[in-house]
């Protein structure tokens, strides 16, 4: 801040502090009043004596007082004055981050290079992968990595990229996009309907045979190029397995239907930034441990 | 209510802020009420827009202060500046403008936070045009306070006025200040400031409400209604000098223990510590006066509830301004900090401190408003008080209970560094708390239910005239 407002925050604090000080003392000063006389006010029947202030409380204030500037001279409060400890709140954290890398980095880069498939049998290392996961990918994929409507849950064995030990840590460290295109323009809506029809048929649902064989013609010319001919998806554009009745977006007919038309996007962001190496390695671990026991 | 005789007080205006105290309580206690219980069964009003728990707290914290608690305040400010100042006030139709007005501004709350107009700030989230009536109504009832005290018949002004006047007038500063904001339609404004400074005016605003409107404000009452109800007189008149002063100074200084490590400069956050410490002497100097007044009278307290309700209401008080100034302090408050400890302080303030003094106040003035000597039923004020008093005992120390825990649950690690629980868990873990929080919210609103009907019996039972006599109502 300028000299202007340094100076101004200095002088007023100083104003508070030392004019608490000044209003104690001139009470001192107040002759004292007999035992049970009054002022001599009456308010509405109102009297009041006037007692000294209880010494416990005035030394309580002074205490208080003196701890002010104590911790003023210690601390920044005074304008620009830093504090002769020259503590501040960003170099507190840099040194709880660093003392917090010293002590417990070791005990992750212990694991860095151990295949996370072998990694999935350690006991010690899922459990440090868990207790990561629990605190960062909660929000989306939920405390029991169960997932929620449009965020992947990971106990299953349907994977969008891959469920290799190498994919599953590309998705993590990376981060991965995801996206179906609408095709609301492109399609009418009997054919649309015929789509949901065909892609309920191939997950083994009850549909309309005759509405689901019109939807396979659609299917063949629009969608194969992602899904595949035969429906299984490509975990090279992140492109769902539509033959295993997992819906990420929902599995009534009206959101199938809206995702045909509407398209979807979904975005898992990269972490390497966030856990850093090490960590994403554990982390895919107790992932891969959870469909892989 | 005429104005024939000079000392003809107006207790029109006082009857109804009194009535609206009681009903604005009722209404603000069941909506909290509901958000705690929304708290334990979140799906209790099916997902309903007006009802969701973002829209309805505000409507319970708006309504307990502004509207019971700023009732209270009128309505014993103007019965007080009369009585003691031997004066009425100075114009009727001024006190009629600021009764209709500050019931308008309250419906207008009803209406539209449920309707989510909000500016979101935390007790400021009326809407400009709202905002701006707040202030016309406020400076009419300024004009019509310190009026009423430049024409007193009395030589001085008693303590209880400069507590009242120094809230009336704070009030009006912080409120326009805070409420600054640049409108783009009807129902939606943005503050005129931004970033972290914007954070500091709302928290110099809002620690304030709470030091202006919720503290100074209610010692007014206390000054008044402790020492009439005890029959004694205030314990010590130099004492009541020293800490009003050091409150009135210091109290501007402690917004800023809202915003510890956060990005607003540490210096300011230093400040708002070392004064949120140095506030303590100064408040326990007004729980010191008032409990002191009753030295001499103890033998009181053990079969009038009035007293109870006001003495107990100062032993809280004194609890929870030993507590804000604790949690001011920065380690402390890095585990307090976003936990339920810090609701369970304000309601020991809010309940414990405000609505009691206001509850026993209410008993004193009511009857005497309605030509009586006292409630008809003392018994049900005596029920009344150990009603609430369970109710706030249970509500605050689930939250206290609750607190800590989740503030330990949060920063707990494991031998890796990696934190032991999972957000989910601590929620998990304050779940009983909430219900228990819930059953104490119930009771303090059934200890009210209990008010409105002995209120309503004693309107009911009209005046018995030695008693207007005794209390030397002069009214036309």
């Amino acid at each position: 801040m300028t000299e202007f407002w340094n100076w101004w925050v200095i002088i007023i604090v100083a104003i508070n502090i030392l004019g608490c000080w000044g209003l104690l003392y001139w009470t001192r000063r107040i002759k004292e009043s007999e035992e049970g006389e009054t002022t001599g006010h009456v308010y509405d029947g109102i009297e009041e004596y006037n007692n000294p202030l209880p010494r416990w409380w005035l030394n309580m204030f002074y205490i208080t007082l003196v701890f002010s500037i104590g911790y003023l001279v210690l601390y920044p409060g005074l304008g620009n004055f830093k504090g002769t400890l020259e503590w501040s709140m960003e170099g507190q954290h840099n040194n709880e981050v660093e003392s917090a890398k010293r002590l417990y980095q070791p005990l992750f880069d212990k694991y860095a290079d151990v295949p996370i498939a072998e990694l999935a049998k350690i006991k010690q290392a899922t459990e440090m992968g868990k207790r990561i996961f629990v605190n960062t990918c909660f929000g989306c994929h939920g405390s029991d990595a169960r997932g929620n409507p449009g965020y992947p849950n990971l106990t299953d064995k349907d994977w969008l990229w891959g469920g290799s030990p190498e994919q599953l840590k590309h998705s993590i460290v990376n981060g991965r996009i995801g996206a179906m295109p609408p095709f609301g323009a492109n399609l009418t809506a009997s054919q649309v309907d015929e789509l949901v029809n065909y892609v309920g048929q191939l997950s083994g649902n009850k549909v309309d045979e005759a509405k689901a064989a019109a939807g396979k013609a659609t299917f063949d010319v629009q969608c194969f190029v992602c899904h595949g001919t035969d429906g299984k998806g490509n975990t090279s554009v992140g492109a769902p397995n539509l033959t295993d009745n997992i819906w990420l977006h929902g599995a009534s007919k009206t959101a199938i239907a809206d995702t045909i038309r509407n398209g979807r996007t979904g975005e898992m962001p990269p972490h390497k930034d966030i856990l850093g190496d090490a960590k994403s390695h554990l982390v895919a671990a107790y992932v891969y441990s959870l469909s892989n026991q | 209510m005429s104005e024939t005789n000079s000392l003809t007080y107006n207790y029109r205006v006082v009857r109804q802020f009194s009535i609206m105290t009681v009903v604005w309580g009722i209404v603000g206690m069941l909506v909290g009420v509901i958000i705690a219980a929304q708290l334990f069964w979140p799906d209790l009003t099916y997902g309903i827009e007006y009802l969701t728990y973002g829209r309805l707290r505000p409507l319970h914290t708006n309504a307990v202060i502004f509207a019971f608690g700023g009732c209270a305040l009128m309505a014993t400010s103007l019965y007080v500046v009369q009585r003691t100042c031997q004066a009425p006030l100075i114009s009727n139709g001024l006190a009629a403008f600021v009764f209709w007005g500050w019931q308008l501004v309250i419906v207008l709350a009803a209406i539209s936070l449920p309707m989510g107009w909000t500016s979101a700030k935390e007790y400021a989230e009326l809407e400009w045009p709202i905002d701006i009536l707040i202030a016309v109504v406020w400076v009419a009832y300024a004009i019509l306070y310190f009026g009423t005290i430049m024409k007193r018949k009395a030589p001085h002004i008693y303590v209880a006025n400069w507590f009242y006047g120094a809230f009336i007038l704070t009030v009006a500063v912080l409120h326009i200040v805070n409420s600054a904001a640049v409108p783009v339609s009807l129902t939606k404004s943005y503050s005129a400031y931004s970033g972290a400074i914007d954070a500091m005016v709302q928290w110099w605003y809002g620690h304030n409400a709470v030091g202006f409107f919720l503290t100074a404000g209610f010692l007014g009452i206390m000054y008044y209604f402790i020492p009439k109800q005890a029959g004694r007189p205030v314990y010590s008149y130099r004492l009541s000098i020293v800490h009003f002063w050091a409150l009135i100074a210091i109290y501007m200084w402690a917004g800023p223990h809202h915003l510890h490590y956060t990005a607003l400069p540490s210096w300011a956050q230093s400040l708002g510590m070392v004064f949120s410490l140095i506030l303590l002497a100064p408040s326990w100097g007004g729980m010191i006066n008032g409990i002191m007044t009753l030295s001499g009278a103890w033998h009181k307290l053990r079969s009038d509830p009035i007293l109870k309700f006001l003495i107990v209401s100062l032993s809280f008080y004194g609890m929870a301004t030993f507590e804000g100034p604790m949690m001011a302090i920065k380690t402390v408050n890095a585990l307090s900090h976003y936990t339920d400890w810090t609701i369970g302080h304000v309601h020991s303030g809010a309940l414990g401190w405000v609505a009691f003094v206001t509850i026993g106040a209410m008993y004193y003035m009511i009857p005497k408003l309605f030509g009586r000597k006292d409630m008809v039923s003392i018994n049900l004020v005596n029920i009344h008080f150990w009603v609430s008093t369970i109710g706030v005992v249970l509500y605050i120390s689930a939250m206290w209970i609750a607190g800590v825990m989740q503030g330990l649950m949060w920063r707990a690690v494991n031998e890796d560094g990696t934190l032991t629980y999972s957000f989910v868990e601590s929620v998990q873990a304050t779940y009983p708390y909430y219900g228990i929080r819930l059953l104490g919210g119930i009771l303090f609103l059934a200890g009210m239910l209990i008010m409105a009907y002995n209120v309503i019996k004693t309107i009911q039972a009209g005046p018995d005239v030695d008693a207007s006599e005794s209390n030397n109502i002069k009214e036309g």
